[in-house]
């Protein structure tokens, strides 16, 4: 995989308030990437600093040109760039469609600016609104159209530009929930189609592990992982990523020479390199019940069960705990609220997170 | 449900003490009789007489110079302190102070023009009545313009400025258009304001070149003609004109 851009040590500051704490990471050509993370915790800001509205205090963010055309590939410090010379475009979470313009001259507005002629720039938006599919809205103004409808000319006014990165800030959270679904699909067409590179910023975890191909998980201005969102799933790096991904019981404990102890008691978990002490990660789809709570490693009460037609979930009350274990299955839920009922797992289903 | 028509009289009584006066002003310039307070049939032969007035031309010529380069000076510079003001400044003090002049009462202002106009040596013409004008003028449209400035969204300017245009072609192609309505509004406002200003101008005007307010007040000062009358009818009729328009394309603009 060849790099397009190399986000390093960038750090960013206001005031007190740190946004951005010495961040460093890769994006691969033709990759769909997101930056994963709660409000606040820096994904925005370091969108804005790619496309050239936030100064960093510190670091370099480089985009390599690995295009034939480019022979050797050159690397352009977009830093040095003012927003309107950098080779990236960005999607507004506003939007930001021109109200005083009609679909058709919104798109065309950036072609216009790089002043080519009028025919190729005409044949272009023309392409990009077939993409879209709004050929039949090319003459509306941006208050006739839909969420959804703004949404896609808002793409189609970055894609028709032909950068090499694109960046969508909150793309979907504007939209309603079916719309959402439908675009989240439709984002990933459109980015195999067109073959640009997608950041896209995001705090909605379902929404980046559906549509990206990698995930920066940030919290308090700081990469906290970059993997794929099976690792970040299966292999959290830290707490704040097993907690952020997924939902699943965390039990603090110690990891000594002979296994994982925790409540008072040896508990199975995979082999760990390192001893100290240390989180252990229980993913719902990893637990299951027995109906004999003294052969199993916990105990606990039935709080509530859930079923959601194909599958169900139960939450177990567990002594010593804060939160309830939460156990999920296929079909109907087999225990009732208040059953005293014990809790095993698979051992390599779990995860040992140092801390 | 009992009726409570009763409680529109206050209302009604309201608009009659506003309209009043105004309705027999606009009759009253239609009165055939030389004495302004008997009807005796209708005319316009006033309009025709005001139309012969060298006076009243004179001091037409040196309003409309007054109010056209007040309206257009106050607008660049009211459009400018807007922007400078929604971007740069954080303070509500310094946001207060630039839309002062517009609350200030005249007097203080035109007092304090005059002595600032002679302090400096400048001599008293159109001249100092048109910066005067520009003074208040800019208020207006600041305040006009901050609250366009207000609703409109952040990102437009820097989505233009992503999709490649230099910052001066993002001021003219996305700011100016998108400020337009507010911008005309303020214009408008201040052109109204200043074609019948008197006591700034009053005080700050030279005496050869008066404008028509004071041409006006000179008039009266012999008792009120139905020429007045015809005179008060068409400022009433173009200040209408004009705010109404403004404030119709603020509304157009605000369901945009």
């Amino acid at each position: 995989m060849t790099n397009l851009l190399t986000i390093a040590h960038v750090s960013k500051a206001y005031g007190s308030v740190v946004a951005l704490d010495d961040v460093s990471i890769d994006i691969a050509a033709n990759e769909f990437f997101a930056l994963l993370g709660p409000s606040g915790c820096g994904k925005t800001t370091l969108l804005r600093a790619i496309a050239g509205f936030e100064d960093p205090d510190a670091g370099t963010i480089t985009m390599t040109d690995n295009t034939p055309t480019a022979n050797p590939p050159t690397t352009i410090d977009l830093l040095a760039l003012p927003p309107n010379k950098r080779p990236v475009n960005l999607m507004f979470q506003s939007y930001a469609l021109f109200p005083h313009m009609n679909v058709r001259t919104n798109i065309a507005y950036g072609l216009e600016r790089e002043g080519l002629p009028a025919a190729e720039i005409t044949q272009r938006v023309d392409e990009v609104l077939e993409i879209v599919a709004l050929t039949d809205k090319a003459t509306a103004r941006p208050q006739q159209l839909s969420g959804g409808q703004k949404q896609r000319v808002a793409l189609a006014r970055a894609i028709v530009k032909r950068p090499k990165l694109l960046l969508l800030d909150e793309p979907l959270s504007a939209l309603d929930r079916k719309v959402r679904a439908e675009m989240q699909i439709e984002l990933k067409r459109l980015q195999h189609e067109v073959g640009i590179t997608f950041v896209v910023v995001t705090h909605d975890q379902e929404e980046a592990m559906s549509m990206a191909d990698r995930i920066a998980v940030m919290h308090e201005g700081r990469v906290q992982q970059v993997a794929d969102p099976i690792t970040l799933y299966s292999k959290p790096a830290n707490v704040f990523v097993a907690d952020f991904i997924g939902s699943g019981t965390l039990i603090c404990g110690t990891v000594t020479a002979s296994g994982f102890d925790a409540l008072g008691t040896r508990l199975p978990a995979p082999t760990t390199t390192t001893t100290g002490s240390a989180v252990l990660l229980l993913r719902p789809e990893n637990v299951t019940l027995t109906t004999d709570p003294h052969h199993a490693p916990l105990r606990g009460t039935v709080v509530e069960t859930h079923f959601y037609g194909g599958s169900s979930t139960t939450s177990i009350a567990v002594p010593g705990l804060d939160a309830p274990v939460i156990a999920s299955h296929a079909g109907a839920p087999t225990v009732h609220a208040g059953a005293e009922v014990g809790i095993t797992w698979d051992p390599t289903g779990a995860v040992v997170i140092p801390g | 449900m009992p009726s409570i028509g009763w409680l529109r009289l206050p209302l009604w009584f309201t608009y009659l003490f506003l309209y009043l006066p105004i309705a027999v002003l606009v009759v009253m310039s239609f009165n055939a009789s030389k004495i302004p307070f008997v009807w005796t049939g209708f005319s316009t032969r006033w309009y025709g007489e005001l139309a012969q007035n060298e006076l009243v031309r004179e001091g037409l010529i040196n309003t409309l110079i007054v109010a056209i380069g007040a309206t257009i000076v106050a607008t660049i510079l009211g459009t400018l302190l807007a922007i400078g003001i929604a971007r740069y400044v954080r303070s509500a003090i310094v946001e207060a102070y630039s839309l002062a002049p517009a609350i200030i009462p005249d007097l203080v202002l035109a007092i304090g023009l005059l002595a600032f106009f002679s302090l400096i040596g400048v001599s008293l013409s159109l001249f100092s009545v048109l910066l005067s004008h520009v003074v208040f003028g800019m208020a207006f449209v600041a305040a006009v313009v901050i609250a366009r400035l207000g609703q409109t969204d952040p990102s437009l300017e820097e989505a233009s400025r992503d999709l490649g245009a230099s910052a001066a072609s993002t001021f003219v192609r996305i700011t100016l258009p998108t400020l337009a309505p507010g911008i005309i509004a303020g214009a408008l406002l201040v052109f109204t304001l200043s074609i019948d200003e008197f006591v700034i101008a009053f005080f700050t005007d030279g005496p050869s070149t008066p404008t028509l307010p004071i041409v006006i007040y000179s008039m009266v000062r012999f008792g009120v003609t139905p020429e007045i009358n015809a005179l008060a009818t068409i400022l009433l009729l173009v200040s209408f004109t004009i705010v109404i328009s403004a404030q119709r394309i603020t509304r157009l603009t605000d369901a945009v």
